[in-house]
């Protein structure tokens, strides 16, 4: 079949998920400018290339690859193991979680078992791990509003204690390359556990002073509230995950929907927001770290003490059998997956990284049609995106 | 006329000071080093870090981050540079008044890092701008950003005013505009500054 | 949640003329897909998205894979009449031979897609779409106006693997450059040559590091021999 004739039998596509058409109100020409790469609130080196009426958008198209590094033809090259690292630098600001998924992925494509006490580590600290993202995605999103770094410091004095405990256990403070397909690398001691109780034993006031000081602010709730919102319908169909998602209503948690590692042991609600704006999103990834902190208390109570590592665990000349899995895990952004085709080598023949926060950017332009441009950054921060993830 | 150290001891316990315009100078301009606002990849993830509460890089002078290239007289390269981002910074060293200087933080800006085989990545930047400090790590600790800083701040003390090595403010037949790498169809054009990087000899 | 051989059943009785093979999947996740002919993809889409038991309205992943030609050697059985003297006298002998003939099996670029449902939280649900080769029939339809979530990552197949999405409302590059001519995932690539500096290397990156040097070995000579030569 010729190239014409292929496109002559197709169906005529329908366009009902296509961005919504704003008029300019004719007067005047439109402008265009490019915010970024280099723009002091896009959270990386990200562009939108954005034409306004006025302060009003009319088009907004965003322009991504200024930090496409690669990692899935590198990944093709090394073996398996050889990309644990690599995945650190996805989201850089949540290291571990990435492992966690690769690590599962892997994990479901050789049927390997993972033991008690790993599972309970992994969990501890990935969610940690979501504790500082979604304090970090409020504090850069308030400073994005106006507050010059303040409520950022906050966010980071916890980070840097919670740092302090990944050093301590994994030797790094960020790109700690901890998880292994079937366990974890290192034991964490009795002392540690203890140093992490006294953490998180600090964290709920902190979630209370956080909180507290930004709700009651009259300025941040009309700057936010009603801004940028996001049907459910839209989001679904447009394959959002994450905090995103729950903000606009929709219940689906990949911790409780497929119930990877042990999450089905802990007793933990799944916030959802009401309206889908800027203002639900910020606030159900307050109520999240709430959540983080009761499963974080949870698994310290329970964790049993065991090997880290599956005993048939193979490290050295590691390959699985051909055959291809798809793996998982709600990581603080959403849904991050791997995709793995293996040929029976030692390298994988595709490995594939279903990034969150290119997919949650999908939906960008229709939430900024038709407002101002200065709620523009406001919405883009809300998404909460990371240009390693997107760009790879 | 260079006056006796313990002749400065005592005229300074009497409240009188004396110094040099060099000195002078130079202390003016390595305690006030604002940098910019650049952050590409993990290392600017630290780079965050360093300046908040604990390892807090605004004793040093860096008091505030500026946005704006023509504010700044610091570019701290913090992560990977692609050959689609490379002409971009160029053009914001070009735009940055002098004196200048750079800060290639992590392994990343220094040679490629463990990104370093693949077809977007650039190989270090200092293929195509001087570079005045290498800070290796992957990613550098606060600490090491803050002695990189205080490198460049010794850096800075040392240049004289006058003949060689002054800095290039002050020079003018310096080069103050680095031609821009343009994108092309299978690679940057050129694939680097012969000007500005010259090959190491490997010795084997 | 319906197996994929009940899957099959429903797409084959809803879509008629749809081909739909199972690709099974040897490794322990279990995870089964269906291959679609490109024709028919559209109808099966809108099919898997609005049918009552399966509401497969959450496209999670989209995955371009790319299998290169594959140069096949296979010893052949050939029986041949040839004359030959037995005993002094001429006859027509039949006789067979192994012989090996290489042929080429076309390669093709495939795209994966991996279905979930929110509304009643199962999957994944797998489906393939092969193109009919590597060079010029690249095409095949695009599903981004049945799920909005393919349209960035049907760029990127575009960008990385050079599938023309028929259909799609704005088919660019997305991670690379406009002015970009390869398609860098294809297992064919060849990076550009900028390995004047590499100090650790060892395997692929040292050929090419050596390669570098004698390339540009040879033009200085090239170039000392034209300047001697003058």
């Amino acid at each position: 079949m010729s190239f014409s004739e292929f496109v002559a039998d197709q169906n005529k596509p329908e366009g009902w998920n296509r961005p919504p058409k704003v008029e300019a109100d004719g007067e005047g020409e439109l402008l265009e400018v490019a915010m970024g790469p280099h723009h002091p609130s896009t959270h990386g080196v990200f562009r939108m290339d954005v034409a306004l009426d006025g302060e009003r958008v009319i088009r907004l198209k965003p322009v991504f690859g200024y930090l496409h590094r690669n990692h899935e033809k590198i990944a093709e090259g090394i073996s398996y193991l050889g990309s644990m690292p690599f995945t650190d630098r996805l989201d850089y600001i949540c290291p571990l979680s990435n492992n966690w998924a690769y690590a599962l992925s892997v994990e479901k494509l050789t049927g390997q078992e993972v033991p008690e006490r790993a599972q309970y580590l992994r969990v501890i600290l990935c969610e940690l791990t979501r504790i500082v993202n979604h304090a970090s995605a409020v504090g850069f999103l308030i400073q994005e509003m106006g507050a010059s770094g303040t409520p950022l410091m906050y966010a980071f004095r916890e980070r840097e204690k919670v740092l302090d405990l990944f050093e301590a256990l994994t030797g790094a403070r960020m790109m700690c390359n901890y998880m292994r397909f079937g366990g974890c690398r290192v034991d964490a001691s009795p002392a540690w556990l203890d140093a992490t109780r006294k953490v998180v034993a600090g964290l709920p006031k902190f979630a209370d002073e956080f909180e507290s000081f930004l709700c009651s602010n009259e300025i941040l709730m009309a700057r936010t509230q009603g801004v940028g919102i996001l049907s459910p319908q839209l989001a679904v169909n447009a394959g959002i995950t994450g905090p995103m998602l729950r903000a606009s209503g929709v219940n689906y948690d990949i911790r409780k929907v497929d119930r990877y590692g042990i999450y089905d042991r802990f007793n933990f609600r799944v916030p959802l927001g009401d309206h889908g704006d800027v203002y639900d999103r910020f606030m159900i990834r307050l109520l999240e770290l709430r959540e983080s902190i009761k499963i974080v208390e949870q698994a310290l109570e329970d964790i049993p003490v065991g090997p880290i590592m599956d005993p048939k665990a193979k490290i050295r000349g590691f390959r699985p059998k051909p055959g291809e899995a798809y793996g998982r895990i709600e990581a603080p952004k959403g849904e991050l997956g791997f995709y793995l085709i293996s040929d029976g080598g030692p390298n994988p023949y595709r490995y594939r990284i279903r990034p969150p926060s290119l997919i949650n950017l999908t939906v960008l332009e229709d939430m900024c049609l038709g407002q101002n441009v200065a709620d523009v950054v406001l919405i883009f921060g809300s998404v909460d995106i990371v240009l390693g993830e997107v760009d790879r | 006329m260079a006056v006796d150290e313990q002749l400065k001891i005592e005229l300074g316990k009497q409240g009188v000071f004396v110094t040099t315009i060099q000195d002078l100078y130079n202390w003016g301009r390595r305690n006030s080093v604002w940098p910019m606002q650049f952050g590409l990849a993990c290392c600017a993830i630290e780079m965050i870090a360093t300046t908040m509460a604990r390892y807090d890089l605004a004793r040093f002078g860096a008091e505030v981050f500026r946005p704006s290239p023509r504010q700044a007289d610091m570019m701290i390269i913090s992560g990977t540079v692609t050959k689609k981002m490379a002409p971009q910074v160029v053009r914001l060293y070009n735009q940055m008044a002098e004196p200048r200087y750079v800060i290639a933080m992590g392994a990343c800006a220094i040679s490629g890092g463990p990104f370093k085989q693949g077809y977007n990545v650039l190989k270090g930047i200092d293929r195509y701008i001087p570079v005045d400090v290498h800070i290796p790590g992957c990613p550098p600790r606060p600490e090491a950003l803050i002695q990189a800083f205080m490198t460049l701040q010794k850096k800075i003390e040392a240049q004289p005013l006058t003949g060689e090595g002054r800095p290039r403010h002050l020079d003018a037949e310096a080069q103050g505009e680095f031609p821009v790498p343009h994108p092309g169809e299978h690679d940057l054009e050129p694939t680097s500054n012969p000007g500005v990087w010259t090959v190491p000899v490997i010795i084997q | 949640m319906k197996t994929v051989e009940e899957i099959k059943a429903a797409i084959e009785a809803a879509v008629p003329g749809a081909a739909v093979e199972i690709v099974p999947n040897p490794s322990p996740s279990g995870q089964h897909s269906l291959r679609i002919a490109p024709v028919h993809a559209f109808a099966v889409a809108k099919f898997l998205r609005d049918d009552e038991d399966l509401k497969l309205d959450f496209l999670s992943n989209v995955t371009g894979v790319d299998w290169p030609d594959k140069e096949i050697s296979e010893k052949v059985k050939v029986t041949r009449t040839v004359t030959k003297t037995v005993a002094g006298v001429e006859q027509a002998v039949e006789e067979t031979v192994e012989e090996t003939r290489k042929r080429v099996e076309p390669g093709c670029l495939e795209a994966v897609y991996h279905l979930f449902s929110v509304e009643k939280k199962h999957g994944p649900v797998i489906i393939r779409m092969r193109t009919v080769n590597r060079s010029d029939l690249v095409y095949m339809p695009s599903l981004t106006p049945v799920w909005r979530s393919a349209e960035f990552q049907e760029r990127e197949v575009w960008d990385l693997y050079g599938i023309i999405f028929t259909g799609h409302p704005d088919l660019r590059r997305l991670l690379m450059w406009q002015g970009f001519k390869d398609h860098p995932m294809r297992r064919d690539y060849v990076e550009p040559d900028d390995f004047e500096y590499e100090p650790t290397a060892h395997d692929q990156v040292l050929a090419r590091a050596r390669a570098h040097r004698a390339a540009k070995q040879n033009a200085a000579a090239g170039q000392e021999g034209t300047g001697a030569g003058q």
